[in-house]
């Protein structure tokens, strides 16, 4: 992802879904309106500093001290100005808070660090969202832990993804292209790289890419690659020895690691397979026990996958 | 003829009897933290809350240090994050909050009036101590592990994720609130009962019209943040469940909370900052400000009507539509008297013997920014513009170029103004000028390089960061080199002024209200008799008079 993010003006990304526009013409409201203001203060205040600029001690200053005219009228037009700006930020919102009733609905669930994508004939994804072209996809939000935020710039989406309850939000993709999706609320160490990838498809391929994500009759050590990829469990894991959240994987098999109680373990197939489904029961010592569970998320065939995988990494 | 006062002579002279200059009135260490002297518990306020404000300002400067580069630079995610929240917890606690009515207010405030001390001395060094204890609380975190929440202490994330130390730092936060409502209590009884014969309201310098606005918000929304974090405590130590989901709570209920405090606080943060600019346009343009009753009124009515737009810090986060639409809207409003003010220093500006003082830049350069900052706050106010720049790097300049370009512009145009008076000694104007030019390119570098990154899409509280933003970055950490050569010229010129500046008179700038009337600096009881107020405080003299 060398530009994930691309510029549609010099303030603004390019705009990658219907709402950009309408939300980008708020912002051009917005934005001319206080570039005039601003041109009107800093001018005048210029103006004005340099053309009463101090002549002499006993210089004499205007004796007006107020007026009623003056002031009623520059109180009375940024009035109107502001609550014509108040109703179309407002008009915006509305629009973008309903969802039409026909839109294609993804769940998606915001961890630390990974975002989750289930699609309604149960595919899911780890931080990948494919949605298709032209169609309006409502996303359902929820979150396992804390507070994260669902923001794709390009398609001028933000809401904050609460535990305990559920939020929403929707688009309509505009352009078969990638872009990025991150977490906006902060959310602890991994926040910054709380990222997914948002590939918009054109309808067929999108179909095609359904059915493609659910089974997969790659040799067991090639899916498991596929799989470490896409389930982003390099986000925490090297391969090279370097340690980032979580100790780095690199010949791990047959390794033996201390866990956070003190007892020793030789990494086997079970310990990877506990470590997938329940990642907080055996620890190694001196790392949070931060790792997700990726219980439900993992068929059998999968695990078996990346421990064929792992064997591989030496 | 055109002064303020009748005793104007007597008040001048240092001694004869009537006592020393309130620095050398006594001596050691113990004078100082037993008095009971409204100017030396300002002095001390000056000088710890500038001392966080070092503090918080090297925190900025790793901070935009490590931002050099998209990955690691100098420091780990966690100490990023850790940080961050100190320096904006420093910033917003011990230094802005705390600063302008703690310093200025304290030791300007009674001799503006034309009074002897504040209403309750005691009570006034009590507010100090509260401080000193808070502020322990606060930064022991430094040795205890740290902070990493974010100033703003959100849960669950707070409560019952993160292992680091909370509870000190809530619970000083919790103390500072005490000293700030202590604070603001003393104010306004001072304001109310204890005014020189003469001195009606309306003769009030404006600088006091806002500290009275001020205080009325400390009074009113500080024992909401005090209970909020009482409950946040209880919640992290006893998981009481009032915010936990996982215990039937609502983390949403917090931000309320946690807003209906924090707006107003902005408040707090600005409107001592916009009382200061009154007092600098109009003696540094020897001009009668413009509008004075609606620059006054407008200071109530934005301390009043702000306790009403806290949710419009919270359009994303799952609050009812309907609510957010009445946000919105309510935000608007409470623009329009600042956006009032704003004019009217304009219109003083107008026809006015304008020096070019370094109060007098500062001021110029608190218009220029201070606007920046108000017409971004429009975008931020449009709901569906908001959806897009919340949490990016857009608010992260929005609210520097108030809190910094505004309130932080304006005090240390005030500190310049009052220095002579605080001091008894002049400052270097060549240094104070170049400061000054400093701090205003540097802060615009700084920061208006994070407007263009933020509508582009970079959220804020970012450790890592895609690679794009990198020129963006690198020009913001530059600027903040500038800003902070600026504040160090700053500092340098401060230090001279107190070894070599020459004696300050009692009025070096030809103001009219009280303070200018009394020596520089000024005896212990402020007065050597109590003065008789008969002109206002802005009455200059104008071509037809
Ligand atoms: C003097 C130069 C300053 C610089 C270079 C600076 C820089 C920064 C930086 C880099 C951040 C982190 C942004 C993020 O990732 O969200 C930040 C946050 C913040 N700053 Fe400053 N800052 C400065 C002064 C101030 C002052 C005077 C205040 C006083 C109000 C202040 C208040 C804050 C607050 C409240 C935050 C938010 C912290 C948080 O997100 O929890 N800053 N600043
Ligand atoms: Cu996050």
């Amino acid at each position: 992802m060398k530009n994930p993010i691309e510029l549609g003006s010099f303030w603004l990304p390019r705009q990658g879904s219907t709402l950009a526009e309408r939300i980008d013409s708020a912002w051009a409201a917005a934005y001319w309106v206080s570039v005039l203001f601003f041109i009107l203060v800093a001018g005048a205040t210029v103006l004005f500093a340099i053309k009463y600029k101090r002549r002499s001690e006993r210089d004499k200053t205007s004796p007006i001290d107020h007026s009623t005219t003056v002031e009623v009228v520059w109180t009375l037009i940024p009035l109107a100005i502001v609550i014509s700006l108040f109703f179309v930020g407002m008009r915006g919102y509305v629009h973008a808070s309903v969802a039409p009733a026909e839109a294609y609905e993804i769940n998606a669930t915001g961890e630390m660090y990974l975002w989750t994508f289930t699609y309604p004939d149960g595919t899911t994804t780890v931080n990948e969202l494919a949605v298709p072209r032209g169609r309006p996809v409502r996303i359902i939000l929820s979150s396992k832990d804390i507070l994260h935020a669902f923001f794709i710039p390009e398609f001028r989406v933000k809401q904050d993804v609460v535990p305990g309850s559920y939020t929403s939000v929707w688009f309509e993709a505009t352009e078969a292209r990638e872009t990025v999706l991150l977490c906006a609320e902060y959310c602890g160490s991994g926040h910054s790289d709380m990222m997914a990838t948002v590939k918009v498809l054109e309808p067929s391929d999108f179909d095609k890419w359904l059915e493609g994500n659910n089974n997969s009759d790659l040799p067991p050590e090639e899916l498991g690659k596929l799989l470490f990829a896409k389930r982003s469990c390099a986000t925490c894991h090297s391969l090279d020895g370097t340690r980032i959240q979580g100790p780095s994987l690199k010949a791990v098999f047959g390794r033996e690691e201390e866990l956070a109680d003190g007892a020793k373990v030789v990494v086997d197939e079970n310990y990877i397979r506990e470590s997938l489904f329940n990642p907080g029961g055996q620890v190694v010592r001196g790392y949070p026990p931060v790792m997700p569970s990726f219980k439900g998320l993992l068929k059998d065939k999968e695990v078996d996958a990346l421990i064929a995988y792992l064997k591989t990494v030496k | 003829m055109s002064q303020t006062v009748t005793t104007l002579d007597v008040n001048t002279a240092p001694d004869g009897g009537h006592g020393t200059d309130y620095i050398r009135a006594q001596s050691g260490i113990m004078s100082w933290l037993t008095t009971v002297d409204h100017k030396r518990i300002g002095l001390m306020y000056l000088i710890s809350t500038f001392i966080a404000f070092a503090m918080g300002g090297v925190f900025a400067l790793i901070l935009r240090l490590e931002l050099l580069t998209p990955k690691q630079t100098i420091m780990s995610a966690n100490t990023y994050n850790q940080m961050f929240t100190l320096h904006g917890a420093v910033m917003t606690f011990l230094f802005i909050i705390p600063s302008i009515p703690g310093a200025l207010g304290n030791f300007l405030l009674p001799i503006m009036i034309g009074a002897k001390d504040v209403a309750f001395p005691k009570l006034n060094l009590l507010s100090l101590y509260l401080y000193w204890i808070g502020a322990l609380f606060t930064l022991s975190s430094l040795i205890t592990g740290g902070i990493d929440t974010g100033w703003t202490f959100y849960v669950p994330y707070s409560s019952t994720v993160t292992t680091t130390s909370v509870l000190s730092v809530t619970f000083g936060v919790f103390i500072l609130g005490f000293s700030s409502v202590l604070t603001g209590l003393n104010f306004i009884v001072t304001m109310h009962k204890l005014r020189a014969p003469g001195m009606g309201w309306y003769k009030m310098p404006l600088m006091l019209w806002a500290i009275y606005a001020t205080s009325i918000v400390q009074i009113l929304a500080t024992p909401v943040l005090g209970i909020t974090l009482l409950l946040l405590i209880a919640e992290r130590a006893f998981h009481i469940g009032i915010f936990d989901p996982a215990l039937g709570g609502d983390p949403v209920l917090y931000q309320h909370f946690f807003w209906f405090y924090s707006h107003p606080a902005v408040y707090i943060m600005i409107l001592p900052g916009m009382g200061i600019i009154n007092e600098l346009i109009s003696v540094h343009a020897r001009r009668r400000i413009f509008g004075y009753k609606a620059i006054a009124f407008s200071s109530v009515a934005i301390a009043l009507v702000g306790f009403l737009v806290w949710g419009h810090h919270m359009f994303t986060s799952g609050q009812s539509e309907f609510a957010a639409i009445m946000f919105s809207f309510l935000t608007f409003l409470v623009a329009i008297p600042s956006g009032v003010k704003v004019f009217n220093w304009i219109a003083t500006l107008w026809r006015g013997s304008i020096s070019y003082s370094a109060p007098m830049l500062y001021a110029l350069s608190f218009l220029i920014l201070f606007s920046i900052g108000g017409l971004t706050g429009i975008f931020l106010g449009m709901l569906s513009v908001d959806l897009h720049l919340h949490d990016t790097y857009f608010v992260v300049a929005h609210f520097h170029y108030v809190m910094v370009g505004g309130t932080v512009i304006a005090y240390i145009g005030g500190l310049h103004h009052w220095w002579p008076k605080i001091t008894g000694k002049m400052y270097s104007e060549r240094l104070a000028t170049i400061s000054c030019a400093l701090v205003f390119i540097g802060f615009n570098v700084t920061f208006f390089s994070q407007f263009i990154m933020g509508s582009r899409g970079m959220p804020r509280r970012y450790y890592n960061y895609l690679d794009q933003f990198q020129p963006l970055h690198a020009f913001s950490t530059v600027g903040s080199w500038i800003l902070g050569l600026g504040f160090l010229v700053m500092i340098i010129c401060f230090i001279k002024s107190l070894r070599s500046g020459a004696p300050a008179p009692a009025n070096p700038w030809g103001g009219l209200s009280l303070e200018w009337t009394t020596a520089s600096p000024p005896i212990t009881e402020n007065f050597v008799r109590t003065p008789i107020v008969t002109k206002g405080a802005y009455d200059f003299n104008t071509e037809n008079a």
